[in-house]
């Protein structure tokens, strides 16, 4: 410690723990593919379908190439401030791939894998992290939510599209997406508490990538499990490794499956990691180490789900080259597409405030378009 | 035609939206058996059935939030608050999720939700029961803010609100739910949001006024058409937005004009009124516009509660300073 320097450990006390939380004996810990590609004897039937698997390795894939190009768009000033979701696609994916069309997925702004899986293009991702609400407009899944900024603000919207489901009799779900810092704060107890007492048919996924954004999920809560929040609340739980597809599904499936059943919500804690800074507007080198990176790396979900295709003889190195080239080009058009999408005229932050506009804001926008009238006409002049 | 007080018309406007939309859903903490702290919802449990009258856990948040959810679906929830003190946690779903719903996904989902609560004191309520928060949310793009004065606008206008496809901040005003008892007819009208009522007309002096606050207006008025002023009063009835031709077109006739507020003078909603007359109206004033509102103090206890609301002699030396101003 630099001389002058603060003691850094906070009332804690000293050796603030950067390690995630241990895998507690008091949940189910769910685990059918581990790194390596090594399949469990216990898998379920369905692990073991290879076009299934192959779906689930190509919209992995496809979500891994659209991180890229985001952040290559962002890096060269054509992309707004970007969540990369490197590391954490099994969960989206695997979340997604369990759900049925009719269902509503309630993202945080890491599930851009969950989003492609249910038909939210690409494009549409683009335009959103590039600063256009159109880009939440979806074409595809019409009642998913667009995603949520503010951390764990979104659990009880999913209660409450839950409760909608429930009061009008429809076997449909709710499932909500966040992350491990979003069981820190009030709207997540308060959303499972709901979900609980009314036995909605609700799913939570805690995306638990063992950081947000600074602080490690041990600073985060002295409970050695989140999914053992849950018992707080009544509700069912379960720990899966985040980072086996296979698992996540599963364990999403059942879930789906009691909810539909009339059974009630469940909490699942998907162990995953953060390969990436938070944001593109995050330096992570500022507080977390290479090395814990590095030893992560070997936990990712793609490369294992790959290993166990080849090893199955269900995928040659062909066949990945040409999925590769396949969603490079498929995301580079979505890209193209976006970047040549002209912004909406102003009267767009007006026509979608109310479902009628105020007369009392038709000065503010005949305003807002004389101002951009008089911008075009005289680029560069800033008058009245 | 029943007589009905502020409380019972709310009531009576919740059972008959309830009756003619079955999407409708009441929804807070003790609503249900209990019938609201109020008594808002007496009664709605027993003829409309816990599913459409949830007793909610103890949760503001949650309970807005959930709100948002169900509103997305197409349902019309109409949550309550107990008091206008515990409302502060719902202002990050309202921010964040209500207002702006439609906007951030052009429409394809929307929020037609009305969070209704008490608003301001006058009832000798314990701490943390008697704020005024309607200017917090007028702040908020995106919402409206609605706030009745009487049986009769309280009937009509949550009508509108709960009929209106967005989501709306309707306010009670605390002191007035049993203050009077007005006729008013269960027919199902509503009231037209976002325009402001001229409810005495004059010549010589406007009053604006909201919620609570309207009566002390109509009770000055009277006391100067003792004195041979005929003073105007406007009963703003929806905050946001705001209705400022009825304003200006009342100040064009009179050039004085006295806004009565029971919140916090600093940032309440009675500045946005003076800003609308000293940007759109200043050829029309004859004097200075004067604010009567409550202090720029925390809100006290019931001892002290008759000091802080602004009452007719604060109204009456401020309407004389407006009047005599040459």
């Amino acid at each position: 410690m630099a001389s002058g320097a603060k003691d850094e450990a906070g009332p804690g006390g000293a050796g603030r723990a950067t390690e995630p939380g241990g895998w507690s004996a008091a949940f189910p810990q769910l685990r059918f593919l581990a790194p390596g590609g090594i399949m469990a004897d216990a898998a379920p039937a369905g692990a073991r379908h290879g076009e299934r698997l192959i779906a689930l390795h190509r919209a992995m894939t496809l979500t891994r190439c659209f991180d890229t190009k985001a952040i290559a768009l962002q890096r060269t000033g054509r992309l707004g401030t970007y969540a990369s979701s490197l590391g954490q696609e099994a969960v989206a994916v695997g979340v997604a791939s369990a759900m049925r069309p009719e269902d509503v997925l309630l993202p945080s702004f890491r599930e851009h894998g969950a989003q492609l899986w249910r038909g939210v293009a690409s494009y549409e991702l683009f335009l959103y992290w590039g600063g256009d609400e159109r880009g939440s407009d979806f074409a595809g899944p019409r009642q998913d939510f667009p995603v949520s900024i503010p951390v764990a603000s979104h659990a009880p919207h999913s209660a409450g599209v839950a409760l909608a489901f429930k009061l009008r009799g429809e076997k449909r779900a709710a499932v909500c997406i966040l992350g491990d810092g979003a069981t820190s704060k009030g709207d997540f107890y308060e959303a499972i508490n709901f979900a609980g007492i009314w036995r909605l048919p609700a799913l939570f996924v805690i995306a638990n990538n063992q950081w947000a954004i600074s602080v490690p999920r041990a600073a985060q809560t002295a409970a050695q499990t989140l999914a053992q929040k849950a018992v707080a609340a009544g509700i069912a739980a379960e720990q899966v490794d985040g980072n086996d597809v296979i698992s996540v599904a599963d364990a999403t499936e059942r879930a789906l499956a009691r909810a539909r059943a009339g059974e009630g919500p469940t909490l699942i804690e998907a162990v995953t990691y953060r390969l990436s800074d938070h944001t593109t507007a995050d330096d992570a080198s500022r507080y977390r180490d290479d090395a814990e990176v590095s030893r992560h790396w070997a936990e990712e979900p793609l490369l294992r789900l790959r290993q166990y295709l080849a090893a199955q003889g269900l995928w040659s190195s062909d066949q990945e080259e040409a999925l590769l080239a396949q969603c490079t080009a498929e995301i580079a058009a979505a890209a193209d597409r976006y970047l040549a999408t002209s912004p909406e005229p102003p009267e767009a932050m007006f026509d979608h405030l109310h479902a009628a506009l105020p007369p009392s804001l038709a000065a503010q926008r005949d305003a807002a378009l004389a101002e951009a009238r008089n911008l075009q006409e005289n680029p560069g002049r800033i008058d009245g | 035609m029943a007589e009905l007080t502020l409380v019972q018309a709310v009531n009576a406007a919740l059972a008959r939206a309830m009756q003619e939309d079955a999407r409708v859903l009441v929804l807070g903490e003790d609503v249900g058996r209990d019938g609201g702290v109020f008594r808002a919802t007496d009664g709605l449990i027993a003829r409309f059935g816990g599913d459409r009258v949830l007793d909610t856990p103890l949760a503001e948040l949650g309970i807005v939030g959930l709100s948002v959810g169900l509103a997305a679906q197409g349902m019309r929830p109409v949550a309550e608050i107990q008091f206008s003190g515990f409302i502060y946690p719902t202002l990050d779903q309202m921010v964040n999720h209500a207002s702006r719903l439609r906007t951030r996904t052009r429409g394809r989902l929307t929020c037609p939700m009305v969070l209704r609560a008490p608003n301001g004191g006058g009832i000798h309520a314990p701490e943390h029961h008697s704020e005024s928060v309607e200017a917090m949310f007028a702040g908020i793009p995106g919402l409206r803010v609605v706030i009745p004065s009487s049986p009769a606008k309280a009937y009509g206008l949550l009508l509108a609100a709960i009929r209106d496809p967005d989501p709306v901040v309707f306010l009670e005003p605390t002191r007035a739910y049993r203050a009077v008892k007005e006729k008013v007819e269960d027919d199902g009208r509503a009231l037209p949001l976002d325009r402001s009522f001229v409810l005495r007309e004059g010549s010589d002096l406007t009053i604006v006024a909201w919620g609570g606050m309207v009566r002390d207006a109509l009770a000055s008025a009277d006391a100067l058409a003792a004195e041979g002023v005929a003073a105007e009063v406007i009963d703003l009835a929806t905050l946001k937005p705001l209705d400022r031709a009825t304003i200006l077109k009342s100040v064009a006739r009179t050039g004085r004009c006295l806004i009565l507020q029971e919140a916090a003078l600093t940032g309440g909603f009675g500045a946005e009124v003076a800003a609308c007359l000293a940007g759109e109206g200043l050829t029309s004033l004859l004097a200075p516009v004067e604010r009567v509102a409550g202090y720029d103090t925390v809100m006290p206890l019931p001892r002290l509660e008759h000091h802080y609301l602004p009452g007719s002699p604060r109204i009456l030396a401020a309407a004389h300073r407006v009047l005599e101003y040459r």
